[in-house]
């Protein structure tokens, strides 16, 4: 096994989407040293590096296979990760041009960190191995602690970076000590691995369940499933709104990803005795969600209690367990993160200077002083609720169909009852919008939004609706590519 | 000829009124609103001449919309004998209502919005007629739902208008719950969900295997049926849509959208037909929520509201009809209905206009020298909705009670008994409103002629529209078993007529009359002018105990004033309720938070490693 | 010669230290405590990968030490940066005076 340690140039050419992200990053770093005024080109440079990863990504799929003694694996399934993660990445650098010329944080900082933190994602989408799993993990979270506090002299800001920070430590402690006992059980870190060590080994199962028990910790806390939810609605609220944007969907879907891939490969054979778990996790998620969602006053903490509450949908796909489970959630992620980037960025156009106007009294008369943008937010809105047309419809459409050709009827109707309680709080927003009138009548106009926003926005909405239209291009290659994982 | 473009019309109507509609003028809105109705109409007269006589269906694949795994859904329209009905009625009611309501809103501010909504509505509609499967039917059903909580809410400004749209909201929900339900069901039975394909499969499947399926799957859609058609127990919410301007009231929450729920039975018969005690169970409800309704209305003092609950208590005929077997006769009757239903929620808009937005009755009196043309037309609606000789409604309400006697009497009676009191409860409120003398302040006057045109046409239809035979027309695809019957035909028509005249002599004849009958029904009086306490069933059987256990466990209690009279609050305090004791998980503190996550990652390694490992 | 230690002796260390630090966590009130406490609970991890990595003769458990110590150096960069600013914005330390987020 120590024969060959020379990568082949073809796995370079595999991890090269990381490789470029993290040579634009930190090429981002040193212009952003030697540059005076104007820092919006540093931003375009990270978009052409993006892309460039994007199209990368796409030659590597084609290209598939393992790399770098099987530390990572280019398939389907990572592919479509890395290449939503990268969509994620383009729109929130897209939506916060303008906010960052607002807020004077125009540093070139934001951009880096946003392509560090795609490097850690995109490491997560496709690893194959516990140790990467980490390094990924890591590279994507400590990127993201500090955009979450990224505007320094901000309270919320900082309180927001400080929570996220603690308690993401914290929960990552607990993985890495699960990445501990599963090598010392199965003397392998790679998920294949330590699949065959599992099935064939004498282990005391009490040894692996308490593993399989630190690595769920973990990765339910990226994923803000219940009880680990706890700190989601408190960053979401503080962090700046693009920044929430990009937390919501990026970081969520790379976490998603791999939370599938190593339960759905390594625990595999002991499925039965974890899927009660996520089965209860999935209802507790939803209900705490929704219900908390129901309270809110404040629409950037509505939308984090949303994004729990989704990520309850989501984990009801997980419970499914099946090829088409893991497609239904790999296309409610897609959707999930165009619409709540583009409600985020509407937020954060509205919100104003210092995001004072995250009220939903804030929203008051919108429909009357900005009907395109109003109307932007309705799409979105429509499909965070799953109105038919929009990809919400499909996402929960496709989730629901899944837990029921896997028998779980009972969870599906908890989750439709949960779906109907969710429109509730949703339509606050639109009846905001759209059914009452400004309470002050002093609120100060807002500034046309920048180009850069509105095509951030734009692309958002038509890619909203364009899942919701057409969704079979995206579902049948979600479906090809979940093929591993049934 | 491309079916899609029927439904692309009114949605170019809305995109360019929704857009533009604030910066244009109300004439170009209006031309643009109508007319895309109009050319839809027009398109819908061309294609059936295209295609008269629909002998088979008339289908059209625009693309394939969803493929996943077993389950493929093509964007798939068609048009066959059942929805031409419902295509006619639609565009055809659509576009007098829309003409109307140019006179009736004219004085409003947002006349764009309006308009805009109402033809995203139409589209929404139309959508929901032609889609040949259920998932794009459902996408049809809840845009249609959408429309109406926005056009119900569009006096927004009052409280009561937001509350009725949230109301109506949220029982179409516990609906759509349903039906969704039955669409997973029939999607995992069947493997497809294309009307075609899933009638084969019942034709040549072995019914005793699925049986239990079948009546699962028509319960839950006609769970679906009952929130969108306002039937017990999900038919609060449309007295209360009554805060919607008047024409809405006529064309979605009487002629076109609460009949979504007959039509989507008539659709899905074939699936019906093999599901016996799901039939009995629509006719059960369809005949109770008759009876219950036609007795509320009788004491209602509010116009619309009086119509309203006719609406309710004609849907329910129309289900009486499909439970008993006769889909043709619910069509058929769903036309008619939709002819003099409409007419008589736009004669009550013509009084109301001509009135300066009175509604009570109690106000009204003696208008039938002030507005002749509003007088005799809602007189022939009138005439046609109690089942008077020769009016549309005799013929289509006869189809279905004479269904009704062969499959079983004693549905016939109270049905006929049923046909009584509409009469009755109708032609109260045509005397209360037209004869003795005036009673309000404002002076009344006849509306203008873009009100009264289209009342015109409308009661031709009302009085002529009987004499379309829809069963004959749905004979081939919708077979109507046993015969008419001339006796129950002469009966029912007997108790119309009879309730015509009581109504004539307590309302016009004699009126103190009537001040000592309901002095003498005292209880029974005050349990029907409260509607049985169905509202205040609801907010007790759900808001009170809720409320009882979220203020135990919070002790703290929630708010000390939860006297409040609409239920929709209520349910929202039930759940801000629940929602406060969740929001005990989020102290905001770091070290609260980190003790869930422990607290969260024992239980998991308890469950994992204990319960699972040992296992 | 002594016997070599056991295993076992090492693991339960390990746990100990890892409980101590979510004990920290959850009890100290300093934010750099806390911190520390993030710290400890990584060591009692690299305690276990190594145990483990000698016990199973290979090589790559002491590799995943270093990497879990790089790791936390990172962390331990950018996370005193983020109390630094805390620290500037509101004079206090104290991890129970930062929770103006809540409900």
């Amino acid at each position: 096994m120590f024969g060959n340690f020379q990568p082949a140039s073809v796995e370079y050419l595999r991890f090269l989407p990381e490789i470029l992200l993290s040579a634009f990053g930190i090429i981002i770093m040193m212009l952003e040293a030697v540059s005076k005024g104007k820092r919006t080109y540093l931003g375009v440079i990270a978009l052409i590096g993006i892309a460039a990863a994007f199209a990368a990504n796409a030659w590597a799929y084609f290209n598939g296979g393992p790399a770098f003694q099987n530390m990572i694996l280019i398939d389907g399934y990572g592919a479509f990760f890395r290449g939503l993660v990268l969509v994620v990445g383009f729109l929130c650098i897209l939506a916060a041009f303008s906010y960052l010329e607002r807020e004077h944080a125009q540093t070139g900082e934001y951009y880096a960190l946003i392509l560090f933190s795609l490097v850690g994602q995109c490491i997560l989408s496709t690893s194959t191995d516990l140790i990467m799993v980490f390094i990924g993990l890591e590279i994507s979270s400590i990127a993201t602690y500090i955009l979450a506090g990224f505007l320094r002299d901000d309270t919320r800001n900082n309180e927001s970076a400080l929570k996220y920070f603690l308690l993401g430590s914290f929960a990552t402690a607990f993985l890495l000590y699960g990445i501990a006992w599963i090598y010392g059980l199965t003397g392998s870190t790679n998920l294949e691995e330590i699949r065959r060590g599992l099935t064939q080994g004498t282990q005391p199962l009490v040894l692996i369940g308490l593993a399989a028990a630190l690595l769920f910790v973990g990765f339910a806390f990226k994923v803000s499933v219940a009880p680990f939810q706890v700190w989601t609605p408190d960053v979401y609220q503080g962090a700046a709104a693009p920044v929430t944007a990009f937390l919501s969907a990026g970081p969520k879907a790379a976490a998603f990803a791999i939370f599938f891939r190593v339960f759905l490969t390594s625990f595999r054979p002991f499925s039965d005795r974890w899927l009660p778990l996520v089965w209860g996790c999935a209802l507790a998620t939803m209900i705490i969600g929704n219900f908390a969602a129901l309270l809110q006053t404040n629409i950037k903490r509505l939308l984090g209690y949303s994004s729990i509450a989704h990520a309850g949908y989501v984990m009801i796909a997980f419970t499914a367990a099946s090829q088409i489970g893991t497609a239904a959630a790999m296309f409610y992620l897609a959707s999930y993160a165009l619409m709540n980037i583009g409600a985020f960025a509407i937020i954060s156009h509205i919100a104003g200077r210092n995001e004072r106007h995250v009220k939903l009294e804030d929203l008051a008369g919108l429909g009357r002083r900005e009907p395109v943008i109003s109307a932007l937010l309705a799409v979105f809105v429509f499909s965070l609720i799953g109105v038919p047309l929009t990809g919400g419809f499909f996402g929960k459409f496709y989730v629901f169909q899944a837990a029921l050709n896997s028998h779980l009827v009972w969870l599906t109707v908890l989750g439709l009852i949960n779906s109907a309680i969710a429109a509730y709080y949703y339509l606050k927003i639109l009846l905001a919008v759209y059914m009452q009138e400004p309470a002050t009548i002093a609120q100060e106009s807002l500034p046309a939004p920048a180009p850069s926003l509105l095509v951030a926005i734009w692309a958002s909405a038509i890619g909203t609706l364009f899942l919701g239209i057409f969704p079979s291009a995206v579902l049948s290659f979600a479906s090809l590519s979940a093929a591993p994982f049934r | 000829m491309i079916l899609w473009l029927i439904p692309l019309f009114p949605l170019i109507g809305f995109l360019l009124n929704g857009l533009f509609g604030r910066r244009i003028s109300k004439s170009l809105v209006s031309v643009i609103a109508v007319g895309s109705v109009a050319v839809s109409f027009l398109y819908v007269i061309a294609l059936l001449a295209r295609i008269w006589p629909v002998a088979t269906p008339y289908a059209e694949h625009d693309f394939t919309w969803i493929q996943s795994g077993f389950l493929q859904i093509g964007f798939d329209l068609f048009v066959d004998r059942l929805n031409t009905v419902m295509l006619l009625v639609v565009t055809g009611v659509g576009l007098i209502i829309h003409v109307y309501s140019i006179g009736y809103m004219h004085d409003e501010d947002s006349y764009y919005r309006f308009f805009s909504y109402l033809n995203l509505f139409m589209f929404f509609m139309l959508l929901l007629v032609l889609s040949s499967n259920l998932l794009l039917m459902f996408v049809g059903w809840e845009g249609v739902g959408l429309c109406s909580y926005l056009l119900i809410g569009y006096y927004f400004r009052e409280d009561f208008a937001t509350n009725a749209g949230n109301k109506a909201f949220i029982f179409n929900r516990i609906g759509d719950f349903g039906f969704s339900l039955g669409i997973f069901l029939t999607a995992i039975t069947f493997k497809t969900l294309d009307f075609g394909k899933i009638a084969a499969a019942v034709a040549t499947m072995p019914i005793e295997a699925k049986a239990g399926a079948l009546t699962a799957i028509t319960v839950l859609l006609f769970i679906g049926a009952t929130g969108k058609s306002a039937q017990i127990p999900l038919y609060v919410w449309l007295p209360d849509a009554m805060a919607g301007p008047t024409p809405v009231s006529a064309l979605i929450h009487a002629a076109t959208m609460v009949t979504a729920g007959v039509y989507m039975v008539a659709r899905v018969s074939f699936l019906y037909d093999h599901a016996p005690v799901a039939m009995t169970l629509v006719a059960v409800i369809g005949l109770f929520t008759a009876v219950m309704a036609a007795t509320i209305g009788m004491a209602q003092t509010d116009i619309k509201r009086v119509y309203a609950y006719s609406t309710i208590s004609q849907l329910g005929y129309m289900f009486l009809g499909a439970g008993v077997g006769a889909y043709s006769a619910g069509i058929f009757h769903l036309m008619t209905h939709a002819f003099f239903k409409a007419l008589l929620f736009l004669g009550a808009g013509s009084v109301i206009h001509g009135l300066g937005g009175e509604q009570d009755l109690r106000h009204m009196g003696g208008l039938r020298r002030a507005m002749p043309i509003t007088f005799y037309t809602l007189g022939i609606a009138s005439l046609a909705i109690s089942g008077f000789p020769g009016f549309s409604g005799f013929f289509s309400k006869d189809a279905i009670l004479s269904a009704a006697y062969t499959n079983a009497p004693w549905m016939f009676w109270i049905g006929a008994i049923t046909a009584g009191l509409t009469a009755f409860y109708v032609f109260r409120a045509y005397f209360l409103a037209f004869f003795g003398s005036y009673r309000g302040h404002h002076h009344p006057h006849e509306s203008p002629r873009i009100i009264t045109i289209p009342l015109i046409v409308l009661a031709i239809l009302a009085a002529g529209g009987g004499f379309i035979n829809v069963p004959a027309w749905l004979s081939p695809q919708l077979p109507m078993h046993g015969q008419e019957n001339g006796t129950a035909m002469a009966i029912s028509a007997a108790f119309g007529i009879i309730g015509i005249i009581v109504a004539w002599f307590l309302y016009v004849a004699r009126p103190s009359l009537a001040e000592s009958a309901r002095n003498a029904l005292g209880p029974i009086y005050s349990l029907v002018f409260h509607k049985y306490f169905v509202d205040e069933l609801y907010q007790g059987a759900v808001r009170k105990p809720v409320e009882g256990i979220s203020r135990l466990v919070l002790w703290r209690g929630v708010d000390e004033n939860v006297i409040d009279n609409s239920f929709v609050n209520g349910l929202g305090r039930t759940i801000r309720g629940w929602g406060a004791l969740l929001r005990h998980l989020q102290s905001g503190s770091i070290r609260n938070y980190a003790t869930w996550v422990f607290a969260g990652s024992l239980l998991v390694i308890f469950v994992l490693g204990l319960v699972g490992g040992l296992r | 010669m002594l016997p070599p230690v056991p295993l076992s002796w090492y693991l339960v260390l390990s746990v100990i230290l890892f409980a101590l630090g979510v004990a920290g966590f959850l009890y100290r009130k300093s934010v750099i405590t806390v911190f520390m406490s993030i710290e400890l609970m990584l060591n009692a991890v690299n305690l276990s990968f190594v145990s483990f990595s000698y016990e199973l003769k290979r090589v790559d458990g002491h590799i995943y030490s270093f990497f879990v110590m790089v790791v936390a150096a990172a962390e331990a960069a950018v996370g005193l940066a983020i109390i630094l600013t805390v620290f500037k914005n509101r004079g206090t330390l104290q991890i129970d005076e930062v929770d103006s987020m809540k409900l």
